[in-house]
């Protein structure tokens, strides 16, 4: 398998509503900065990898096709990734597939939600035959899985609310992060309303419309890189089935054998202390020290006290989501790239003001469906 | 690149309105083109697939499709909202790794489930081109008449495409349309949206279809006669139907080259053209020899389930490979309106 390096990052400025750009315009926003960052254009890419969640987020049936022309894509390989919440990831990882394969030298991997042109509350709540309506979109149906999480960890209130104030904090540090809240406290989050019991207003994700995009280059390509290329030392994907008796939906076995296969690519034997930064996907305040557990940073029951001690803080030990994470900016069908391209920019020390000190080695996490399709990734900022 | 092969491929009967759901289709292909290759569920390496949440009416249709997999333990699967023929590209790919031997490869459409001529207008640019409400067979209709117009095919031409196409299809059984009317006889019929008559256009169709694919030894073990991939590329063009001489297919030829397509004869050729002008466009792109069969199965005017189609042509021409009545075979398939994006896949027999 041939080496693979992340050459170029860009994002959207993340917001509710992106009225001041089409569905293309929001793309090549992303797309530029990444090649601006790479010193390309879209001239030097060899093909262009979409990703995005349900085409029902904006109504547009395989927007892909019309995305063509925009991303400079004509008269190249094109692809159409969709793995549910992990697309983003999954993005990455298809176009890091077609650099290690050998198939090309230079892959741009976009992805993106524009969740103000729908209503992903109703996108997510279909009624289908011969299945009990949730009506109740992502929140609804995560609810009870951390509920669950709580009674079985006995992790007290405060650790959700902790994450929330946490995250929103770094994301201040983070210029493209959709909420900026800089009154947020605990009493702030705590006032907040209940919107699906333990899940309040305030420790949940927003709808964003926002894109991410990353150039992935071969060997040659990185050694030649204008700046510090992110070297992919592993990545992974798993599935599982949504629902089947005895399915341990708080910790998923899709979830820990991805995480397993990515450090064994990686050489990764103690998570917690060779990985220097971690972006996980926590769409709800829970997921953190539900997802710390799930992939071996903490035992079992045990994640909210990484939280609770202060270790995933942005000066903590293992700093989690300095970006500002899910909770912060969340065009869904990009969320799981933009952990990827967060995790590189940490290694190239390009974080600006939320760069953790002597990155090396962080990880990129994505999930999706029900807690079921997984997508990781290690980078490091020497050649493993 | 590493040697890679279809050493399996199943499909379901297409009918206009099945009465299996997405799981129940994919469960009998999938099984099918396991047993086919006497390969159990646990020794799949990768897991692809193709689908559309459009043609479902809910999101994420693809996950409850997972179910006909077995995906416990945990899989290796990734997912494309393209045709089924792009899932095997991805697997493809996955495959030249090394580390992974084996991959199944679905793809899974029901068009009955709605109206799939106001369905795919939503397939359109949103901005410019789906306000006007221009559905697939008024856009191949626009195509077809640029053909005319061109002067160098006319009407006649088309319907002999639908009339061999059809007349083909007598010996599939999974075929959902079928005739024996020559051309002549179908140039009595009435336009449905000039210039195209009804036999120019493809029917509607629910269906799926499954290939396994095997890389080296492990192929050989799989199959008697592996149809090996001697190359695989697709290209996109514009979505602007201005931007584009509709009557060429550049990214055919560029994706034919690239995959090799040239190097010997063909001996059967599989085209996913759900209209019939569109196979005088794709054989004139391919640059096929006259000895070269095209569409054995009868093609897409046969059967046509959207995001089946194009991984049915592959799975085709490969078990034209596979059953010794080609040593070459190319497979073709295309996305979007008036074959925006097109994928050629080049398939042999190997001693």
């Amino acid at each position: 398998m041939n080496r693979a390096a992340v050459i170029g990052v860009g994002q959207t400025r993340h917001a509710q509503k992106r009225t001041d750009v089409s569905i293309p315009g929001l793309l090549r926003e992303a797309a530029l900065r990444a090649l601006e960052d790479a010193e390309l254009t879209f001239r030097d890419l060899d093909a262009v990898v979409i990703g995005k969640a349900p085409d029902m987020f904006e109504g547009v049936m395989m927007p892909e096709l019309f995305l063509a022309e925009a991303l400079g894509a004509v008269g190249k390989p094109m692809m159409r990734v969709h793995t549910a919440g992990s697309v983003g990831g999954s993005t990455g990882l298809v176009a890091a597939h077609l650099v290690q394969a050998g198939v090309h030298r230079r892959v741009l991997a976009v992805a993106f939600e524009k969740q103000s042109e729908s209503e992903a509350m109703w996108a997510l709540s279909p009624k289908l035959p011969f299945q009990p309506p949730l009506v109740a979109g992502a929140g609804g149906y995560f609810a009870p899985i951390i509920r669950a999480y709580l009674k079985r960890s006995g992790a007290p209130d405060e650790v959700g609310m902790m994450v929330a104030v946490k995250d929103r904090k770094n994301a201040l540090k983070n210029p493209y992060a959709h909420l900026q809240l800089p009154d947020i406290s605990l009493d702030t989050v705590r006032a907040s309303p209940m919107l699906w019991d333990p899940i309040r207003y305030l420790e949940t994700c927003p709808s964003s419309d926002g894109a991410c995009a990353v150039v992935i280059g071969d060997e040659a390509g990185a050694r030649r890189a204008p700046r510090k290329p992110a070297w992919i030392w592993g990545g992974a994907m798993r599935s599982e089935p949504t629902m089947f008796a005895g399915r341990n939906l708080v910790d998923p076995r899709a979830g820990r054998d991805c995480a397993k296969d990515l450090y064994s690519q990686a050489g990764i034997t103690d998570p917690r202390r060779e990985i220097d930064v971690a972006e996980l996907y926590v769409p709800f305040s829970w997921f953190e020290p539900m997802w710390l557990e799930n992939l071996g940073f903490a035992e079992r029951d045990q994640g909210w006290r990484l939280t609770a001690d202060g270790v995933t803080a942005l000066d903590g030990d293992l700093p989690v989501n300095p970006s500002g994470g899910v909770l912060s900016s969340n065009p869904i069908g990009a969320s799981g790239l933009l952990r990827f391209a967060e995790a590189a920019l940490q290694v190239r020390g390009l974080a600006g003001e939320h760069q953790v000190d002597g990155a090396r080695v962080a990880m990129g996490h994505a999930y999706g469906g029900g807690s079921q399709y997984y997508a990781m990734w290690i980078v490091g900022s020497e050649l493993r | 690149m590493r040697p890679v092969a279809i050493v399996s491929f199943a499909q379901t009967p297409f009918v206009r309105r099945t009465r299996l759901n997405d799981a129940e289709l994919v469960m009998e292909v999938v099984t099918a083109a396991l047993e086919r290759a006497r390969l159990p569920r646990h020794e799949i390496g990768f897991c692809c697939s193709g689908s559309s949440d459009f043609l479902t009416g809910a999101p994420f249709s693809f996950v409850g499709a997972l179910d006909a997999v077995g995906a416990w333990p945990p899989i290796q699967e990734s997912h494309v909202e393209m045709d089924g023929a792009w899932a095997l590209y991805e697997a493809w790919v996955r495959l030249q790794h090394g580390d992974l031997d084996t991959a199944l490869v679905y793809a899974f459409g029901r068009s009955s489930l709605g109206d799939l001529q106001d369905v795919l207008v939503q397939q359109l640019d949103p901005y410019y081109l789906a306000p006007l409400g221009a559905d697939p067979i008024g856009l191949a209709a626009l195509q077809a008449r640029a053909l005319l117009d061109g002067g160098e095919f006319t009407e006649r031409d088309f319907a002999e495409v639908a009339a061999q196409n059809r007349a083909r299809a007598q010996s599939n059984r999974h075929a959902q349309v079928r005739g024996s009317r020559p051309a002549g006889a179908l140039l009595d019929e009435p336009y449905l949206a000039a210039p195209l008559r009804k036999h120019d256009c493809p029917p509607i169709s629910d269906g799926a279809a499954a290939i396994v694919l095997a890389a080296g030894d492990r192929a050989r073990a799989l199959c008697e006669r592996p149809a090996w991939i001697a190359g695989i590329d697709h290209r996109i063009e514009p979505h602007a139907l201005g931007a584009r001489d509709l009557t060429r297919s550049p990214s055919t030829e560029r994706a034919a080259r690239e995959a090799n397509a040239h190097e010997r004869p063909i001996d059967v050729a599989e085209l996913h053209a759900p209209f019939s002008p569109q196979e005088l466009i794709l054989r004139r792109a391919l640059a096929l020899p006259g000895s070269t069969a095209i569409n054995p199965s009868g093609g897409a005017l046969a059967a046509n389930p959207i995001m089946v189609a194009g991984l049915v042509r592959l799975g085709e021409a490969a078990a034209r490979v596979i059953d010794g009545v080609a040593a070459r075979a190319l497979g073709h398939a295309t996305s979007g309106p008036c074959l925006q994006q097109n994928l050629v896949c080049v398939l042999e027999a190997r001693p």
